[in-house]
């Protein structure tokens, strides 16, 4: 074990994080949190603006997670579990944004009751 | 106390099942009785129950996979029967209730626990020694895996003799599949095992996947990766993405008929097709999950038997990763009919017509790799010119489906029944067949006698294509699947036809079993001494065969593609060593079997509703993984001296042979 | 087959030694899972966006979600969060006991945030008769939010699990491998969670 330890111990700063990056990760999250719930609760923020705002916070936050508490990064160490998230997300894009498209066509032509109703709206 | 458990459950009415029942019984009491006289159980525990070791995992799912091959090729007899009778005024003998259940239970075995099976028992046996691993990534995981398979087995057979089993098609659409249309335990057995089995492929899949990417040996890049090894990876990829939409799936049906839930019933605002939606999008690269493996024996076997190496490796990488991302994105075709628009249907028609070429791309090489090349017509070979032929007829039909206004016609015929038996007998079972009689000497240290395995092979190929080519005219004249009785006698003879090769499959399964039996009686006449029968390229065949539990005595180094081909060929393949480093091994574990066990009492119990068994299961499940998380003597050294040792006595005999006959031929004239 | 298998002629070796420890190998199959996981969840929230607005005349999540509750609870998990990267800092300065501390800290916030999602359940079925069997769109509610208070639950059994090994064996090689799969797991939690605030909570109201 001693001397995998060693070389992984010279990675300590990138692979493991420190007092200070957690700490600023923590703030950063709390700051977006307090953001996006802001949003919607403060009711300062134009109508319009308040869903792209929600999903901006929603990924900043997330990519401000992964950064400093899971401490993804392109290092090389890093590169397979890199590339094996963004696969992943491809799936998760494909298998959310594909069922939506899917379920809400077919809703819209076979008039299933959901639609009808909000349709309406659409004409 | 026992939930909706009672005496009742056990249906005595159905002489058919009854019959069976004491079929199995007598054999199953045979079978003990055999092992108990022979004083095997102390054996089959330690050496292969709480095994830990890929290869007799590997063994271990085939075995399991052949097995559950004549189970659901029997319900195919009856099918085929049911179906050749029931013509007209004549109702067969196959009340609809039974036959729902047999068609349901056909398809969820053949490819749940036939295919899968075979496929994930021979990347266990194959891969690791291919990369020259010596074992895989996590190695109680994997017996994990594999007892959770059994489990799931073990909950399909129960549902014959206890209560019945889903009568809804393989996959179980709702509404059908709620508890208001399937009241019984059917579905609930269903879910279960699908549920417990499925939990085992995905943790096998991630296994696989950490194997591939870092135990290779020394040296051997990505691109140096034997093809069935690069299948091998992309299928697990395929394992690890997609099973878990199945899990969501069936949970959500699971929580419609346990908690009273509305995801996909008519009522509240449930929706059935988003049920059909997700199993498809788990379904389509489920086709693919078994035929990419496939895909990856035939190459072996092409190369090994034309003695030269594949054409196009490279390509044949890039269509493999090309095929598996592509697969997701084609699910929609399973439901063209379902009534989305144009647009929607146009694009998964067009998707699944482009995932045509890098399959064409796959046959051209192996075509090229052929040419001009010495052919040994060998059982994997002829297995794999019998699938070049046939799955390009199926692939073509399957091009045919992809047209949107042709689904429309076809959708659910027997049409569709005759493309994908086309697609996934000839490719993944004669594939696996191929595999089979090709990987046997690695595994048991002699070869497959060719004779019944040839006559095998042409009753499979001359069934398969008389059981199966009526479908396609049957489809066309509008005969839909899963029919009990049908009215039209114009179907008959065709489906008599059908049943003449459902037969001949049988004497081809028949004669497979002849073959194991004389092939192990005349042992002695096949023998593998070099460890190389088939003059081979890849690692597998360096190392003896059966291979040593460690795999590999001294990691081997590589820096090429068929790394053992050249160093057969500059005279260096087969080193001994002056000395050996002891080697780190993991020890054999039990607590794979007895998770699993616990999780089928928990599996049971939750189809019969017996509430404090399944709380009692899952915290035996949970806690017995608890008592392996504390153990802490989970591995062992094999000292260097008796790795020497074995070494010697297969190297001395070995190099004596070589200086004989030569080291590239060695294996061919020896065996 | 050889004669010679895994359970004789071998000798015993206890304790760590350069073969053992593959960190890297057990992280990146976690990893791996996690992922596997995470299509779970997004299998969960692809049903979620389709039956969103399925409330069959049932109460919508304008009428149920209360934001500041939600607030409450992500406070708790992403302080959980924090003070489980405190135990991570802890482990690799090698330090036993303030690594218990933090796992027992986090755990307290986990279990609030847990009790805080059983109290909300609870008071939605009984107070606002909306369980899961009223509409197509609380059925999916149920199914994502729970899908993940289970997660946290086990995140919570596994803190124990940790606790007793980290208290039993010490910061051995293994123990250390299986926290860092556990801060992957708890920080992975979290994850989900903003996306369940955001897309499940927020949007709900609008």
């Amino acid at each position: 074990m001693s001397s995998q330890h060693g070389h992984s111990d010279a990675h300590a700063h990138n692979a493991h994080g420190s007092l200070k990056s957690y700490t600023v990760g923590f703030a950063l999250s709390l700051i977006l949190t307090v953001l996006s719930f802001g949003c919607v609760m403060s009711g300062a923020v134009p109508q319009h603006l308040i869903a792209p705002g929600i999903v901006v916070f929603c990924i900043a936050q997330l990519l401000v997670q992964l950064a400093f508490f899971l401490h993804m990064s392109a290092a090389p160490g890093q590169r397979d579990n890199l590339s094996i998230g963004v696969f992943t997300l491809l799936i998760i894009a494909i298998v959310v944004v594909g069922s939506l498209w899917v379920m809400h066509n077919m809703n819209m032509y076979m008039m299933h009751p959901v639609m009808q109703s909000s349709s309406s709206s659409i004409g | 106390m026992f939930g909706k458990l009672s005496l009742s459950a056990i249906p005595y009415h159905e002489p058919i099942i009854m019959g069976t029942l004491l079929m199995v019984c007598l054999g199953g009491a045979a079978l003990l009785g055999w092992v108990t006289l022979q004083r095997k159980w102390g054996y089959l525990w330690s050496e292969w129950f709480t095994t830990v070791d890929h290869k007799r995992i590997g063994i271990m799912y085939v075995i399991l996979a052949l097995v559950m091959l004549l189970r659901g090729f029997a319900d195919a007899l009856m099918m085929r029967a049911q179906q050749a009778i029931a013509s007209a005024d004549a109702a067969g003998y196959l009340p609809p209730h039974h036959y729902d259940q047999i068609f349901t239970a056909h398809g969820v075995i053949m490819i749940f626990f036939v295919a899968m099976p075979f496929v994930v028992g021979l990347m266990n046996l194959v891969v690791p020694l291919q990369i020259g691993a010596r074992d895989v990534a996590y190695p109680f995981l994997n017996s994990l895996s594999y007892w959770l398979t059994a489990s799931g087995v073990v909950l399909v057979m129960i549902s014959m003799f206890v209560g019945d089993f889903a009568a809804t098609g393989w996959l179980a659409y709702p509404p059908l599949s709620e508890l208001k249309f399937s009241p019984t335990v059917g579905v609930d057995y269903y879910i279960w095992a699908l549920q417990l089995s499925g939990l085992g492929t995905t943790l096998s899949g991630i296994n696989f996947i950490v194997t591939i990417l870092r135990m290779r040996t020394p040296g051997m890049k990505m691109m140096q990766m034997p093809v069935f090894t690069w299948t091998a990876l992309v299928t697990n990829i395929l394992i690890v993405a997609a099973f878990p939409i199945l899990t969501v799936a069936l949970a959500l049906l699971a929580a419609d008929r346990y908690l009273d839930m509305h995801f996909f019933t008519n009522e509240l605002g449930g929706n059935a097709m988003l049920y059909i939606n997700l199993i498809w999008i788990w379904g389509h690269p489920e086709v693919y999950i078994l035929i990419l493996p496939c895909f990856g024996v035939f190459s072996e076997v092409v190369a090994t038997f034309s003695g030269k190496p594949l054409f196009g490796y490279k390509s044949m990488v890039y269509a493999t990763a090309g095929i598996g991302v592509a697969s997701f994105v084609v699910w929609l075709h399973h439901f063209f009919t379902m009534g989305s628009g144009a647009d929607v249907n146009a694009f998964f028609g067009i998707s699944t017509m482009i995932i045509s070429i890098p399959t064409g791309v796959k046959l051209f090489n192996w075509l090229f790799t052929m040419y001009r090349g010495r052919i040994r017509f060998t059982l994997p070979m002829l297995w794999t010119v019998a699938f070049m032929v046939t799955f390009t007829i199926g692939g073509m039909t399957g091009v045919l489906l992809a047209v949107p206004g042709a689904d429309f016609v076809l959708h659910n015929s027997l049409f569709l029944i005759a493309h994908f038996h086309n697609v996934i007998i000839g490719g993944v079972l004669f594939g696996l067949f191929a595999a089979m009689n090709y990987w046997f000497p690695k595994a048991f240290g002699f070869k497959l006698e060719e004779r019944w395995g040839k006559a095998s092979f042409w009753c499979w190929v001359v069934g398969f294509y008389l059981a199966f080519m009526p479908l396609y005219v049957l489809g066309l004249m509008g005969m839909t699947r899963r029919m009990n009785h049908y009215a039209n006698p114009a179907w008959q003879p065709y489906l008599i036809v059908a049943a003449v090769g459902a037969v001949f499959i049988a004497a081809g399964i028949g004669f497979m079993l002849l073959q194991f039996v004389v092939s192990i009686r005349n042992r002695a006449a096949n023998p593998d001494l070099t460890g190389d029968p088939w003059g081979g390229r890849t690692l597998e065949w360096a190392t003896s065969s059966p291979a040593p539990f460690y795999n590999f005595a001294v990691l081997p180094k590589v820096d090429e593609l068929d790394q053992f081909w050249a160093d057969k060929e500059h005279k260096r393949a087969y080193p001994q060593y002056a000395h050996y480093d002891d080697i780190h091994m993991p020890r054999n574990t039990g607590a794979g079997l007895i998770m699993a066990a616990f999780g089928t009492v928990f599996g049971f119990a939750m189809v019969w509703h017996i509430w404090w068994l399944a709380i009692g299961g899952l915290l035996c499940m949970i806690g017995s993984f608890l008592v392996r998380a504390f153990d802490t003597d989970v591995d062992y050294y094999v000292p260097g001296a008796e790795v020497e040792k074995i070494e010697r006595a297969r190297l001395v005999p070995l190099h004596k042979l070589i200086e004989n006959v030569g080291p590239a031929s060695a294996g061919e004239k020896v065996a | 087959m050889t004669a010679i298998t895994a359970n004789h002629g071998a000798v015993a070796h206890g304790g760590a030694h350069e073969h053992h420890d593959d960190g890297s190998k057990t992280l990146l199959g976690f990893w791996i899972y996690l992922m596997s996981d995470c299509l779970i969840f997004s299998g969960l929230f692809a049903t979620f966006a389709v039956l969103g607005h399925a409330t069959a005349g049932g109460p919508t999540g304008k009428e149920l979600f209360d934001l500041k509750f939600v607030f409450g609870e992500t406070m708790l998990l992403l302080i959980s969060s924090f003070t489980f990267g405190l135990a991570m800092l802890n482990m690799h300065a090698g330090k036993r006991s303030k690594v218990i501390t933090w796992l027992f800290v986090t755990f307290l916030f986990g279990a609030g945030f847990v009790g805080m999602e059983v109290y909300e359940f609870h008071h939605l079925i009984v107070f606002e008769n909306a369980g899961p069997d009223r509409s197509a769109f609380l059925s999916a509610y149920f199914g994502l939010v729970g899908t993940h208070g289970l997660h946290v639950s086990s995140g919570l059994l596994w803190l124990v699990v940790m606790m007793l090994q980290v208290g039993k064996f010490g910061l051995t090689d293994a123990v250390q491998r299986r926290l860092s799969c556990l801060s992957l797991f708890w920080h992975f939690l979290d994850l989900v969670w903003i996306c369940v605030f955001s897309f499940v909570y927020l949007f709900g109201v609008l």
